[in-house]
């Protein structure tokens, strides 16, 4: 039993990473960013990266080489995400919703199949593996590595949370979501205010794509597709836009699948959890948090 | 050249043409209001001032600057800061927070804070109410707070669009004696109403715009007097 939490509360806390994404992205622009998961690809291809060319890193994969690892991801999928805006999304900025959301799905299969031309289609295997063993925690067993990884993204929540709620350029992105051009007007400059936005959302998913590499193994230029769909589930159920939500979405998703295949087993996972999107999508469309806290962000 | 000068002044809105060839000057320390009917330019006018739309021709100065090439978020620390019309404040942020955001473009926190306290003093309504979300305001102090907020910016130029708008005559009354008052501390105001008799009670000088041009313009007193702008905007 404790176990079955334990597996959920670390995949929800890296679904919750991307989910914080792509709700801080619709909140703010009200785009629904389709490659928001293969940017999580990629942070998991560049944690490959490294750890392959620099052959010593992947024998002495200690617990600081894997924080680098997270970081060293972060700064390059961030820049990916302010790059993917600013080609794809700001030049139609005043265009018809409809016609950025197909660009997403189109920047969504450029990254893939760019990805599946540089590496090729097989899945590669993560070579870490972490030692410094695993401890014994209410009588679930959890890997150092994993506590360590559950932490950090907990700790970039909690950062995340503070910089939003606290900081002048946190009320900064909040008023744009509120409305844009009442910001302008405050003296903001309203791109550069959403192209950090992209820099964070895309940090945070370029995180949770070393995580999840170390965590399942093996990685592949597909792996953002079905994530992508999840953290959309995991914003949702949170309450789409809200900051909160993403994160208790994000938990309560991972929570729900890790009970899911306990109950009825591993090949009903993603049936389990597509079947929440519709029921919450039916019945509470706004989410746990969403009718209760109004704010968008 | 001091001020704020706008010259010849054309904007299209796709094939409506919105202004047409518009001039007028607001002089440092003075309130200048627009006058006019629905649909007349008048937002327009402001919008252009504030960069949110671009002229096909024509030129906007202010102290000397061409504003046409500044872009809208920089006019805030040129002194330049635009209460639009239906107060657009941040609804689901606290009035302290929305003060707070008139401050975006000043870097030192203690003057930030000094200004608020500036502007609390000046409307102890919004102290009272500083916790509470902008939007559970009543018109009147979302107004207040609209104009709260740029007075954090500290302007040099202020542009109020229909302050008056769907406010009780009693809160009009109160809303312009802030802005005489703002005005008597050193900014200049170009003020848009529809509510022309109380806009000229403040103005210096007034213009009347009909139709995108200026058709009528004058000291605030003699406007009041003339017959034409009794009959068009004051009613008998």
């Amino acid at each position: 039993m404790s176990q079955i939490i334990i597996n959920g509360l670390f995949v929800g806390s890296f679904y919750a990473l991307i989910a914080l994404g792509y709700s801080m992205v619709y909140g703010i622009i009200k785009l629904l960013n389709f490659a928001h998961g293969d940017v999580y690809m990629i942070g998991a291809f560049v944690g490959f990266v490294l750890l392959t060319s620099f052959g010593g890193l992947a024998a002495a994969a200690t617990i600081p080489t894997l924080v680098l690892l997270v970081l060293v991801a972060m700064i390059f999928t961030g820049l990916l995400g302010v790059t993917v805006e600013r080609v794809a999304y700001r030049p139609l900025r005043s265009s018809p919703r409809l016609a950025v959301l197909i660009t997403a799905v189109g920047m969504s299969f450029t990254l893939e199949y760019a990805v599946r031309q540089i590496f090729g289609p097989s899945p590669k295997a993560y070579p870490v593996r972490v030692s410094g063993g695993s401890v014994e925690f209410i009588g679930a067993r959890i890997s150092t590595a994993q506590l360590v990884l559950m932490a950090l993204a907990a700790l970039l929540m909690v950062v995340l949370a503070f910089y939003v709620n606290r900081t002048r350029e946190g009320r900064a992105m909040r008023a744009i979501a509120l409305d844009p051009a009442a910001s302008t007007l405050m003296g903001i400059n309203v791109n550069r205010v959403i192209s950090r936005v992209f820099f964070i959302g895309s940090a945070l998913a370029g995180a949770a794509g070393v995580m999840a590499g170390a965590y399942y193994g093996s990685i592949d230029f597909l792996m953002g597709f079905v994530i992508g769909i999840k953290a959309f589930t995991a914003a949702v159920i949170g309450g789409i836009g809200n900051l909160y939500g993403a994160m208790l979405g994000g938990l309560t998703l991972g929570l729900l699948e890790s009970f899911g295949t306990a109950w009825l087993g591993g090949e009903w996972r993603d049936v389990f959890s597509f079947a929440c999107l519709i029921i919450f999508l039916s019945f509470k469309p706004t989410g746990i948090l969403g009718a209760r806290v109004v704010e968008r962000m | 050249m001091s001020g704020l000068v706008v010259e010849d002044v054309d904007v299209y809105y796709g094939r409506v043409h919105a202004l047409r060839s518009l001039s007028f000057h607001v002089d440092q320390g003075e309130i200048v209001a627009l006058l006019g009917n629905n649909g007349a330019g008048k937002t327009t006018t402001m919008n252009l001032i504030s960069g949110l739309v671009k002229p096909s021709s024509g030129s906007v100065t202010w102290d000397g600057t061409d504003l046409r090439s500044v872009p809208a978020h920089d006019l805030v620390p040129r002194g330049v800061v635009h209460v639009p019309e239906g107060r657009r404040i941040f609804s689901t942020m606290t009035v302290h927070e929305n003060l707070m955001l008139g401050g975006y473009r000043v870097r030192d926190t203690s003057v930030i804070d000094e200004r608020v306290e500036r502007v609390y003093a000046l409307m102890p309504r919004l102290l009272e109410r500083r916790r509470q979300q902008g939007g559970t305001l009543s018109g009147g102090e979302q107004q207040m707070l609209a104009i709260g907020r740029a007075l954090v910016a500290d302007p040099r130029l202020l542009l109020l669009d229909e302050p008056s708008m769907g406010l009780a005559p009693l809160i009009v009354k109160q809303v312009m004696e802030i802005i005489a008052e703002v005005n008597a501390q050193g900014t200049t105001v170009l003020l848009v109403e529809q509510n022309a008799k109380a806009a000229l009670r403040i103005a210096d000088r007034a213009y009347v715009v009909e139709t995108g041009r200026v058709t009528l313009s004058g000291a605030a007193d003699e406007l009041a007097g003339d017959a034409r702008v009794v009959e068009a905007y004051l009613g008998s």
